[in-house]
């Protein structure tokens, strides 16, 4: 994994560098005009944050039911990635709701949902960092069931209002305007690239404080 | 349920809580009979230690078997011959004595269990005593009732965790004769303390541990003070 | 069977400890009114009170109250360490966990048989127009809450920050839950009784119990050793 990180990070920094450039040439929207633009950076952080909250469910219930301390690692490093691309989505999110609907907040579903989302990894870090000790476990447990919920608070929200444009709006979005559909996809692959970066980064920070505990408890002996 | 063994042993146990060394690389063996002391100061690790004999915390390192096979071998069913006394007494105080021994004569899926509470009221002396709410007990009456119930179930090995604290003199005798009984009837017990003075004439080993490290693991003699004092002073 | 009767025991337990004093239920019971008395202050504006606000008031009052509960509840377990105590009897632990649950759940249904009809008496909510939608609209919610409220209670019984972490972390997992409730409860409040739409939330509360309390079930065991 160490020898994979520097080419792609390389790689993720062109496509970053290339992604304004793609942005700014996709085919202007008529209706949302520039603020359509915002759906480059808001697509694809939901998509990376649906990606690391399945890692984090993932692998909490592995190291609750295998012990394996390589997953716990994971999964904080998950949890704490999620809470960053909620925070992305959520502004993005706004900004989009201010041209939109007229306010920077709007009770609608998809914006309620991630707001949830948010508090429950918050909590996630919250219990992790005042727990005491053994809260490993105890976030372990938010973490399985902060996964367990998210279907649900997905439906209840959807059920519950619905201002959002439904999930179909990539697949339409494919057929009348394919120019920007390669687009939202090609952001869609930079900030997934990113957030792999950013999850092994972090990872590695866990096990570097894992590998110095060990040293800790070896200088004792 | 059937379970049972004769011999603990420990082999190079360990329990990190982080940067912290709960328990470091212990190794002991106990057999039926034994009454072991552990002693050693506030924060030496007995109370992790003794969490791991009871199945309640589990080792980072190490094995720890009874009768020769892991927890993991013998199932839910080595709790059945377990028997823990913590500091903490394991008691409900608003329930009464006997509704206390009953609910976990049964928690426990005993056999006859009137019978059995019967017996163990009139062990702690509180036969009189049994309809009456734990909490309008005194120290004493409430320690020789948790001693009760965590010997109801006829526990292979007996965990203490500094059971004497609070307790008169007598009160202190009546708990160590008890205890020397149960061990003459083939149980091991384990007995964490900082208060060498009632250890003395009861342990019949001494197991000193320090830091979460086991310094030393003797025989135990008449008049464990000195003893305890040249062990920890030589090492 | 010895599964479901350790589950009756521990809930036996329970209940004869809470008939000594009446404490939590008094306790809880008298939060929960005081629950609907704030919020209603928040609401009401001339002297009347939007029927809608109901449903909310209703399920943040037991949402409330039953944290109240649940945090009393183990704090007994705690305080002679006698939660350790059950895990250490030979007994399987799910059936500890599913013995606690039931004593939550019966105390938060107590309570609501008080709530519900006091939030109907102030609001001149029609709840009771189609009653068996309404219970099994309360009963599926107040189980689900429960679900994830003991197993979080439980665990957080070894953390020094419970107090704090118990609403934390029980509020954002049970959301979907509260959602449910008070949609499906205000769908009950519409007139005519909106059927179809509180049957959908019936479903989602179903679908929510059945996979909470097996998951639960499920993480129990090893949540509970050290």
């Amino acid at each position: 994994m160490k020898k994979l990180f520097v080419p792609v990070a390389a790689i993720t920094a062109l496509m970053f560098a290339y992604a304004p450039i793609a942005i700014a040439n996709a085919p202007y929207e008529s209706t949302m005009r520039l603020v359509q633009k915002i759906f480059y950076f808001h697509f694809p952080a939901w998509m990376a944050l649906t990606v690391s909250v399945t890692i984090c469910t993932v692998a909490s219930a592995l190291y609750l039911f295998k012990g394996w301390a390589k997953a716990d690692r994971i999964a904080v490093a998950a949890a704490e990635v999620t809470v960053i691309f909620g925070l992305f989505g959520l502004v993005s999110g706004s900004l989009w709701g201010r041209k939109a609907w007229g306010v920077w907040w709007q009770w609608d579903a998809r914006l309620t949902m991630a707001f949830l989302l948010e508090l429950i990894f918050f909590g996630y870090i919250l219990v992790r960092n005042y727990g005491g000790p053994g809260a490993e476990k105890l976030a372990a447990a938010m973490g399985i069931f902060g996964g367990a919920t998210a279907p649900f608070v997905y439906k209840s929200v959807d059920w519950w209002r619905t201002v959002h444009p439904k999930t179909s709006v990539m697949t339409t979005l494919g057929e009348t305007s394919p120019e920007m559909w390669f687009v939202v996809w090609f952001c869609t692959f930079t900030i997934l690239l990113f957030m792999g970066l950013l999850l092994a980064a972090r990872i590695r920070l866990e096990e570097q404080r894992a590998a110095l505990d060990e040293l800790y408890l070896a200088a004792e002996d | 349920m059937t379970f049972d063994f004769d011999r603990v042993e420990l082999t190079d146990l360990s329990r990190h809580f982080g940067r912290r060394k709960a328990v470091a690389r212990v190794s002991l063996a106990m057999h039926a009979g034994d009454i072991v002391g552990l002693l050693g100061p506030n924060g030496a690790g007995k109370s992790t230690l003794l969490g791991m004999l009871a199945t309640l915390v589990a080792p980072t390192t190490g094995a720890l078997t009874y009768g020769g096979k892991r927890i993991g071998e013998v199932g839910e069913g080595i709790r059945g011959r377990i028997g823990v006394l913590a500091h903490e007494l394991h008691l409900y105080p608003e329930l009464t004595a006997r509704q206390n021994l009953e609910f976990f004569a049964r928690l426990h899926g005993l056999a006859d269990v009137e019978a059995l509470v019967d017996t163990a009221l009139e062990q702690a002396n509180l036969a009189d005593r049994g309809e009456d709410q734990v909490s309008s007990f005194s120290r004493g009456m409430r320690q020789r009732l948790a001693l009760e119930r965590c010997l109801l179930h006829r526990p292979r090995l007996v965990l203490l965790d500094e059971p004497f604290t609070g307790l008169d003199d007598r009160a202190v005798r009546l708990v160590a004769d008890r205890l020397k009984r149960v061990a003459a009837e083939g149980a091991i017990i384990v007995l964490a303390t900082h208060d060498l003075d009632v250890a003395d004439g009861l342990i019949t080993r001494m197991a000193v541990v320090r830091s979460g490290r086991l310094l030393c693991d003797v025989a135990a003699s008449a008049g464990i003070r000195q003893q305890y004092r040249a062990l920890v002073e030589s090492v | 069977m010895r599964f479901f009767r350790v589950a009756l025991l521990v809930l036996k337990k329970d209940f004869a400890i809470e008939l000594k004093s009446y404490e939590i239920l008094s306790t809880t019971l008298f939060f929960a009114v005081s629950c609907v008395a704030i919020f209603s202050f928040a609401f009401v504006k001339d002297g009347q009170a939007p029927v809608d606000a109901a449903a909310g008031i209703l399920w943040i009052a037991i949402a409330f109250s039953g944290t109240l509960a649940l945090g009393r509840t183990f704090e007994r377990e705690r305080y002679g360490e006698t939660l350790k105590a059950l895990l250490l009897a030979p007994a399987p632990r799910p059936a500890i966990y599913l013995g606690k649950l039931l004593g939550i759940v019966t105390l938060l249904f107590a309570t609501e048989i008080i709530v519900v009809p006091m939030v109907a008496f102030l609001f001149s909510a029609p709840f009771f127009e189609r009653p068996l939608l309404l219970v099994a609209l309360l009963g599926l919610g107040t189980v689900g809450y429960a679900a994830v409220g003991t197993l979080f209670a439980a665990m957080l019984v070894r953390a020094r920050t419970r107090d704090v972490m118990l609403p934390i972390l029980l509020y954002p997992i049970t959301i979907p839950v509260i959602i449910a409730g008070v949609r499906g409860t205000s769908a009950l409040l519409a007139s005519p009784v909106d059927e179809p739409v509180a049957m959908l939330w019936i479903g989602l509360l179903s679908f929510f119990d059945v996979v909470f309390v097996t998951l639960s079930l499920w993480t129990f065991e090893p949540l509970m050793t050290e």
